[in-house]
């Protein structure tokens, strides 16, 4: 029998947070902003079925960058989470604020918890208000801490050269067409300098659109709608289809699938 | 965990775990005492009263179904509302009525609500039309044991389906039977006579609009037969909740718009008291 070696908890720590951060770095990077009608939801993602954006509930949508199978337990945990306190109470009492802090409690306790591996995600809770004043916008990285945001958010692997990007050209009256464009912009732009050209078909878009007649807010973008919104000088009066908004194709409970090495 | 799920801590473990995408399951495993049909009953004794909901007819048409219902909740001989909704949209592509003992379908509407929205938000897609119907058949069994001491709920289910592209009517008995109904059927204890009434006006090649008035004719039928059954409230301005679905989803008749049909139909009653003829052959 061996003595194990000692290590400091800041040490530990801090190897948890690398193990961590390593991982989410191999996932593409995703991007959410605020434009004048409610808020927007950007990311490269080459599948049609295995979604990075989601509805959780009437106006709260979430966003996750890294490891597929973690967040989307995540997600699914939101769902239930969402679902069961509309249900005991009202559907008014389920807000992104209360999301966020039962996500940021669980993915700490995992975080802190030595019996288990840190989860290898970023998530972004975002739900849109009345009005742009009442828009929240929270970033929940792996340690299980709580940033709120406004404006834009970027996670994953190149966050901080792309927020960095959108900080200097993003503002909140965007209109949907130029919020996505820069966002687009924003994603090509990060391997230092490189730019590359990211086709329509691998966009996964979606909004939370606070002019939508119906209560659930959360709307996949997808097709003749994209492409619409992303030519030059974009047509922004984009009808929206009625019923286009949560359902996708299944299969994305395959789970399973790591997004890492794509 | 109870206690977990309402507080800001950590998600509790059954949150996490992998398991089936229906919310009723979820409950059953997580909060079982929230699930209407877990709960005790009472013995009871002598007669139990409480608000009763009436008719619901639906109708299809080429395209789509109307569903619609009146607006009065008896309790014995007593009005007990007279501007109750009956009729839900249960998610983008359908929608429920119920007739019944109120309380317990109204909450059943609202699990099975939220049940095809679970589905929906967890799997990524739609139940189809059928699996819908055959979730409600399933809440109606659990309620078994209340409706064998009276308090049972009889819902009408209609829909769009989107794969046959056409409107689609299902009805249900007390023990959770389900069946789909050509053309039109009624529920509650006006149908006979909105039976009576949509079986004589009933056509399949009807458009929306003729689709929206008959539903109100029939319901007026009902009202004119049943007293449990409300019409037209003129006075109150309280129309019948009329909502037509098809291939552009649910969509439930504007006050304004509902009130014009039955304005019409009424002012059509003032001049033929008996209503519209059908042809004698």
């Amino acid at each position: 029998m061996t003595t194990p070696f000692y290590v400091s908890p800041a040490q530990a720590m801090q190897d948890r947070a690398e193990y961590a951060r390593k991982g989410i770095a191999r996932g593409r990077s995703l991007v959410v902003l605020q434009y004048a009608d409610g808020i927007v939801f950007v990311g490269e993602n080459p599948s049609r079925a295995l979604h990075k954006f989601s509805e959780i509930y009437d106006r709260i949508g979430f966003a996750a960058a890294g490891k597929y199978n973690e967040y989307e337990n995540l997600r699914i945990g939101g769902v239930r989470y969402a679902d069961l306190r509309g249900y005991t109470y009202d559907r008014d009492d389920v807000t992104a604020r209360g999301l966020a802090n039962v996500y940021a409690q669980t993915l700490g306790t995992i975080f802190s918890s030595q019996a288990e591996k840190p989860y290898e995600v970023e998530l972004v809770v975002a739900e849109v208000g009345e009005t742009a004043e009442g828009d929240q916008i929270y970033r929940l990285p792996h340690d299980g801490s709580i940033v709120d945001e406004h404006g834009s958010v970027a996670v994953g692997g190149n966050a901080e050269q792309i927020s960095t990007y959108l900080d200097q050209r993003h503002n909140d009256g965007m209109s949907l067409s130029e919020a996505l464009k820069l966002a687009v912009q924003a994603l090509s732009n990060q391997t230092n300098g490189n730019e590359r050209e990211i086709p329509a078909d691998r966009l996964e878009v979606a909004v939370l659109d606070r002019t939508r007649p119906q209560k659930r807010k959360f709307k996949r973008i997808v097709g003749s709608q994209l492409a619409r919104l992303l030519e030059p000088g974009g047509a922004e009066a984009a009808p929206s289809e009625p019923s286009a908004d949560a359902a996708g194709e299944s299969g994305e409970d395959s789970s399973g699938a790591e997004e890492s090495g794509q | 965990m109870e206690a977990n799920s309402r507080s800001t801590g950590r998600l509790p473990a059954a949150f996490l775990t992998p398991g089936s995408s229906s919310f009723m399951d979820f409950l059953g495993e997580h909060s079982p005492e929230l699930l209407p049909g877990n709960r005790a009953l009472p013995a009871v004794q002598g007669a139990f009263e409480a608000p009763h909901g009436t008719t619901i007819v639906a109708v299809t048409f080429p395209g789509g179904v109307v569903i619609a219902g009146d607006r009065r909740a008896t309790m014995g001989n007593m009005i007990s509302q007279r501007d109750m909704e009956k009729v839900f949209p249960a998610d983008e592509y359908s929608a429920v009525g119920i007739a019944g003992t109120a309380g317990l379908a109204v909450e059943m509407v609202k699990l099975f609500q939220l049940e095809l929205e679970h589905f929906e938000k967890v799997e990524g897609a739609q139940l189809s039309l059928e699996g819908k119907a055959n979730r409600l058949s399933t809440m109606i069994r659990g309620n078994l044991g209340m409706a064998m001491q009276g308090l049972a709920v009889v819902p009408l289910f209609a829909g769009y389906d989107v794969g046959r592209e056409r409107g689609r009517i299902f009805s249900y008995d007390v023990t959770g039977g389900r069946f789909e109904e050509q053309g039109y059927t009624a529920t509650g204890s006006g149908s006979v006579f909105a039976r009576g009434s949509l079986k004589k006006l009933y056509r399949d090649d009807l458009t929306k609009e003729q689709a929206v008035t008959l539903v109100v004719q029939a319901l007026y039928d009902a009202a004119d037969d049943d007293s449990a059954t409300g019409g037209p409230d003129v006075a109150r301005r309280i129309y019948p909740i009329v909502v037509v679905i098809d291939d552009e989803g649910v969509d439930r008749l504007t006050p304004e718009r509902s009130s014009e049909v039955a304005h019409s139909v009424v002012q059509h009653r003032m001049e033929q008291p008996d209503g519209p003829r059908a042809a004698l052959l």
